[in-house]
């Protein structure tokens, strides 16, 4: 039995959790503890309301709210200056903090493990579980160590690093493991390329994955909200130095993967791990049915793949070092006639502090449509999607089957590839406009 | 929760490797902050020409009227995988399937299912392959016999297979037993470490919010 330190929910699952909670007559054990956030399914189109684009996805909202406040939880709304992703708004409120546990209802609750944080996706029941004990049982997970060697040459983020791994071990690669990234490539990270990292041991079959957390994650937290201040600021950190992995510790399996060698990569079929480098062709032993889906032949190469639409979001990639990147690459720059684009900040927070610097309007000259933050277009929920049969080059985690909307293709690429492609009209090497 | 003991029943094959909760049950499926209300929508991607019409499409395992009775799947490995939606679960025990047979499945996946009297049995994928064999050589001629007591699957012919099931999980499915009634018995021991840990860690506990 583990104590849960934070809980929380999301309005795609809050109301079905609360509700079924109240229900049974049990009550929220430490509602000062858990917290709720509009994000999955609120409209992102600007002048949002509660009207959301998917149908009833109002009623998911409105009872979300109701429950939350009822049960005294503390809710990011949908207008909350706070309000944005959840994976993106915890840690820069410093919910999640290093040797906390943490879960939520969203099988991305992994990324906050780049804190050193527990921090691990849960179905409804054991929310359920965790809003009225405060505890979880959890199976002991295995331990599993992937070591990233070498540093990422220029052009390659840590989401080509984290489809790269997949791509060699598989989607279910990790097999249920607790998972540890380790090694330079790691260390060298800023704490928002760690979140996209860790965010995608999620496709990776982990259970949770997490990093060391150093002074490069104890100087991105002081000073967030809900971060311990002061006197206590110092024994929180002096805590922290000792919660890293001793230098002999015994890893139940251990992988290993060269940094320096990666590329930036691009997804070809409907599972993370269907991805090679950009530069690299459909694998002539490709399966048919990804392809049938997709409209590729094996061997084709993946540059020059005609695309119409771009996006820039989710909680892998849409943090403010993420819009920069894509931004340095826009400036100057439109994107190819037909393509629709569009960008969707991962926080309320993000995009004020985008917009502070002129990236909104860099996006816009770009052709780029700059929305209000939340999950949008990462998945399909009903309502908004690309047209129909779109081939759409993404900054997301997921390119199943109709994730973004029905028949849509979707590639899985770096905020950097997608505003090459964007430019390009067609999946794009980003490197050759690094000048 | 139905409690869960023995099933024999004719299985499904739908051996493909990566099955999301997606596909599974697909999130436009998800109308209403229920539980209930799912089982139409369940592999609505597939099971339909267009989802919207609700036309089967013929080809689809579920509509072959061989495996109309399944409930059994049988899958390929790190089944469940994706979004952590119960709804996956809800929307697999209410179409009537109980049990699901594959090299392995997605950990959220796998905790969802036992909470919910649904088992996930993981066997080896060349087991998988030899049961998928016998189901479609004649389904209703070679139903599956699960027994979660004993912890195995096996066929007419006597052929049979080990599945791995730890004892909390196992209670759950065979006693229906609640979780959160289980874990409120230790609601002494919870207190006594939150009291300690009050101490080690205070920064974690928060005051009135914001
Ligand atoms: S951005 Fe996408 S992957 Fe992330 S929490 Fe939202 S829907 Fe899930």
């Amino acid at each position: 039995m583990l104590a849960i330190d934070r809980i929380f929910l999301h309005e795609r699952m809050g109301a079905v959790a609360l509700g079924s909670l109240a229900a049974s007559g049990r009550r929220v054990a430490d509602p000062r503890r858990a917290f709720c956030v509009m994000d999955h399914i609120v409209d992102t189109r600007p002048g949002r309301g509660d009207r959301t684009l998917m149908p009833g996805g109002q009623a998911f909202i409105s009872e979300t709210r109701r429950a939350a406040l009822e049960a005294g939880l503390t809710l990011y709304d949908v207008t909350d200056p706070d309000q944005g992703i959840m994976h993106v708004i915890s840690p820069e409120l410093g919910i999640v903090l290093p040797g906390c546990t943490l879960v939520a209802p969203d099988s991305h609750t992994c990324t906050q493990g780049a804190f050193g944080a527990l921090a691990w996706g849960i179905g409804s029941s054991e929310a359920e579980h965790a809003l009225a004990t405060g505890t979880l049982r959890v199976r002991r997970p295995r331990s599993l160590r992937v070591i990233l060697s070498g540093r990422l040459a220029a052009g390659v983020t840590a989401k080509d690093l984290a489809l790269a791994l997949i791509a060699r071990y598989g989607a279910g690669g990790a097999k249920g493991c607790a998972l540890e990234f380790a090694g330079e490539a790691v260390a060298a990270l800023d704490m928002e390329a760690r979140m996209t990292l860790c965010n995608l041991a999620s496709e990776f079959s982990a259970m949770t994955a997490l990093i060391a957390p150093d002074d490069v994650a104890f100087a991105y937290l002081q000073g967030r909200r809900y971060a311990p201040q002061g006197a206590s600021w110092s024994a929180a950190v002096a805590q922290w130095r000792r919660l890293a992995s001793d230098p002999g510790a015994r890893f139940d399996e251990e992988i290993t993967l060269d940094a320096a060698a990666v590329e930036p990569m691009v997804s070809w079929g409907v599972s993370p791990a269907q991805s090679t480098g950009v530069t690299g062709v459909v694998p002539p032993a490709a399966a048919q049915r990804p392809l049938a889906y997709m409209g590729l032949r094996a061997g084709q190469a993946l540059r020059g793949i005609p695309i119409d639409a771009a996006f820039i979001g989710s909680c892998t990639n849409s943090r403010l070092s993420d819009l920069r990147r894509a931004a340095a690459l826009l400036a100057g720059r439109h994107v190819a006639p037909g393509v629709a684009a569009i960008c969707v900040p991962g926080s309320s927070a993000v995009k004020r502090a985008a917009e502070a610097e002129g990236l909104d309007r860099v996006f816009q000259a770009a052709g780029f449509e700059w929305r209000e933050s939340g999950c949008s277009m990462c998945f399909y929920a009903g309502g908004e999607s690309f047209r129909p049969g779109s081939r759409v080059i993404s900054s997301t985690n997921r390119n199943f089957e109709g994730r973004q909307g029905p028949g849509i293709r979707t590639h899985i690429a770096s905020p950097e590839t997608v505003a090459a492609s964007a430019i390009a009209g067609a999946i794009a090497d980003p490197r050759e406009l690094l000048s | 929760m139905t409690p869960l003991t023995r099933l024999t029943a004719v299985a499904a094959p739908l051996l493909l490797d990566n099955i999301d909760t997606d596909t599974i049950i697909p999130s436009r499926e998800i109308r209403s902050t229920g539980k209930t209300g799912l089982a139409a929508g369940l592999f609505a991607g597939w099971r339909y020409r267009s989802p919207a019409a609700r036309e089967p499409e013929p080809s689809f395992v579920l509509n072959q009227p061989r495996y109309a009775q399944a409930r059994i799947l049988l899958a390929g490995g790190n089944f469940g995988c994706g979004s952590s939606r119960e709804h996956a679960v809800w929307a697999l025990a209410e179409y009537g399937i109980r049990v699901v047979i594959a090299p392995s499945f997605a950990p959220i996946f796998f905790g969802n299912c036992v909470r919910n009297g649904v088992l996930p049995a993981a066997v080896a994928a060349a087991a998988v392959r030899d049961m998928a064999q016998a189901v479609a050589a004649d389904p209703q001629g070679n139903p599956l016999t699960v027994d979660v007591r004993a912890q195995s699957v096996s066929l007419p012919d006597g052929r049979r297979w080990p599945f791995p099931l730890e004892s909390e999980p196992k209670a759950m499915l065979v006693e229906g037993l609640d979780a959160i009634d289980l874990t409120l018995q230790s609601q002494q021991r919870i207190d006594a470490f939150l009291e300690r840990d009050r101490r080690a860690r205070p920064w974690i506990y928060l005051g009135a919010g914001r």
